[in-house]
Order: C-alpha cells, then sequence, then structure tokens
C-alpha cells in the first residue's frame, strides 16, 4: 500500500510516526513521510526531519522524506491525490487537561476535503 | 490568565456555593456537595463515582470521556484527581448521580466538564450542578473557565448557554465556550 504521513509536529504527530513505520517495515508499504509546517506546533522542520529519519534507521526502512510548503492540509491532500497513494496518516489528536480529546486542525481539514482515505493514530 | 480564547467582557453573578439540596423533576432528593475532603482515590466518594462511570452510557460518551471499562476509569479518574482541580457530586442517598470538574490550566484558568448519569438526565440535575461548580470555584479564586462540546449535542450547549457561556471559538468540529467568574 501507498502510504503518505503527514507530520505538524505535534505530539501526536510522533505517536503516528512511529506506529506507522513500525507497521510499514511490518507489511511492505511504500511509505512518503511529508513534514507540514504547523504554526501549533513547538519543533521545527529540521526537528520533524531528523526524528522520522531516526525512526526509519531503528527498523532498517527506506521511505522518502519530504518538506511540504504552504498550507499544511491542503499540501498533504494535494500529494496524496496527485500521487495517488491509497492513505493519508495523521496524528488521532490531543488530549485536554481533562482528558477529551481533540483534533488537531490538519487532521479536521484533511478529513473534510481528502478523496483519499485518511487513517488517525492512537 | 486568558489565553487567545475569547472571553465574555461580562462577569457572571455569584452562583450558588455547594452544598444544595433539592427535588428533582421526577421528586428524588438531590444533595450537590463539594468534594474536599479525602479528594483522593481511595475514600469511599471515588468508589460511588467509578460506580457511576462504569455504568456510564458510552452514547453519552464526549471526546473520549469517560472512557469505557473499570481499569480505564479509574485510570482517567485518579489522572484527573492528581491535578488538583474542584470537584462536585450530585448525591442521590448512596449513589453518586452527577460529577462536575474545573480541572486547571493555571491558578485562575480552569477547564469545565459535567457528567450526569443517564437515569438521572433531564431532571434538572445539569443545571443545579454546573451552578454549584461554578460557585465553589468562584469561591476558591477561578477567574476563566472554559469547556469544549461537540455542536450537535444541543441540550449541553443550552445548559452551558443558560448559566452564561458564550461561544468563545467555533472554527473546530467541536465548539469552545467560556466564562468569566470574577
Amino acid at each position: 500500500m501507498k502510504v503518505l504521513l503527514g507530520m505538524g509536529g505535534a505530539e501526536d504527530s510522533l505517536d503516528a510516526l512511529e506506529e506507522t513505520v513500525t507497521r510499514a517495515a511490518a507489511a511492505g508499504d511504500e511509505l512518503t513521510i511529508g513534514i507540514v509546517e504547523n504554526p501549533e506546533s513547538d519543533r521545527t522542520p529540521e526537528q520533524l526531519v531528523a526524528a522520522a529519519n531516526a525512526e526509519l534507521e531503528a527498523v532498517g526502512l527506506d521511505a522518502d522524506v519530504r518538506q511540504l510548503s504552504g498550507d499544511p492540509g491542503s499540501s498533504l491532500v494535494q500529494v496524496a491525490e496527485s500521487e495517488a497513494f491509497d492513505q493519508i496518516v495523521l496524528g488521532g489528536g490531543q488530549r485536554s487537561p481533562m482528558g477529551k480529546i481533540r483534533l488537531g486542525q490538519i487532521a479536521e481539514f484533511v478529513l473534510l476535503n481528502s478523496h483519499v482515505s485518511v487513517k488517525l493514530v492512537r | 490568565m486568558p489565553d487567545e480564547r475569547v472571553y465574555p467582557e461580562d462577569v457572571a453573578g455569584e452562583f450558588p456555593r455547594p452544598p444544595t439540596e433539592f427535588t428533582d423533576r421526577e421528586d428524588r432528593e438531590i444533595e450537590v456537595r463539594a468534594w474536599r475532603e479525602h479528594h483522593d482515590a481511595d475514600s469511599e466518594a471515588f468508589e460511588a463515582l467509578v460506580e457511576m462511570y462504569v455504568d456510564f452510557d458510552p452514547a453519552d460518551r464526549a471526546q473520549g470521556v469517560p472512557p469505557v471499562g473499570e481499569t480505564r476509569v479509574r485510570d482517567w479518574l485518579e489522572n484527573l484527581l492528581e491535578q488538583d482541580g474542584f470537584d462536585v457530586l450530585a448525591w442521590h442517598g448512596e449513589d453518586v448521580v452527577g460529577h462536575g470538574t474545573l480541572v486547571p490550566d493555571d491558578e485562575t484558568t480552569f477547564e469545565l466538564a459535567i457528567f450526569v448519569h443517564q437515569d438521572y438526565q433531564g431532571a434538572g440535575i445539569g443545571t443545579e450542578l454546573i451552578e454549584a461548580l461554578l460557585g465553589y470555584g468562584q469561591e476558591h479564586g477561578a477567574e476563566y473557565v472554559w469547556l469544549t462540546v461537540e455542536r450537535w449535542n444541543r441540550p449541553a450547549v443550552a445548559l452551558y448557554e443558560k448559566v452564561g457561556f458564550e461561544t468563545a471559538s467555533a472554527e473546530s468540529f467541536e465548539m469552545e465556550m467560556a466564562i468569566r467568574l470574577s
């Protein structure tokens, strides 16, 4: 399966990275990691590229890691649709102090606008 | 300190301080009490609260809380209590039938949530519970209170509006509402 993992740098996108790389190695997915600029995130795109490469090396998987410019949600949808991906994977939201799950803005945009199936990782 | 969220300009009036007692619309005697003493995970109140949540209708969950199953309920509640916010419980005899909580972001700003057991909904308990919770918060210096609610949950939105919450942000799937207490 051709999988596009979108990473904006919030905590949930790091969980999604780990889960997706592990599953890609086991299932033989063709994985692309798209790093987007998330204004809600404290991590820089360079830090995310490093985190992605470290995770890939740990399991010995080869994947395309790229930085996507422009609006994060729409750039992910555009890449997924124009390059015939089977699935977009994103972090499944952050918890508020009292434990309620809230989806990030990127996930909300992608869910509503993507023609490609979307997977949220919890 | 308020964050980017928009709080109402007007300060809400004084809310009743717990304990409060009333007869609900089903003629049941209900008492709302602040959970001060033994506000921890090995008290009788904690066990009564666990019991309410284990029996909670999964269809009444909101944004993943309360979780399903006793182990997850206990983990969630223990984590909630460790944050040292303010909690009120609605009691019917020995049973906890409602829970309201203020979880701190900082000393003056709190996230609010209330839960009423399905057998006790639609009887006016939610209003009494949230008013006592806000009164309890006022008593202890809470200034800003916010919450999130799924926008299709009209009964909940109506209740929050009735006690003075206003929409703070409506850009996400769930709506954010806020109130200024002092």
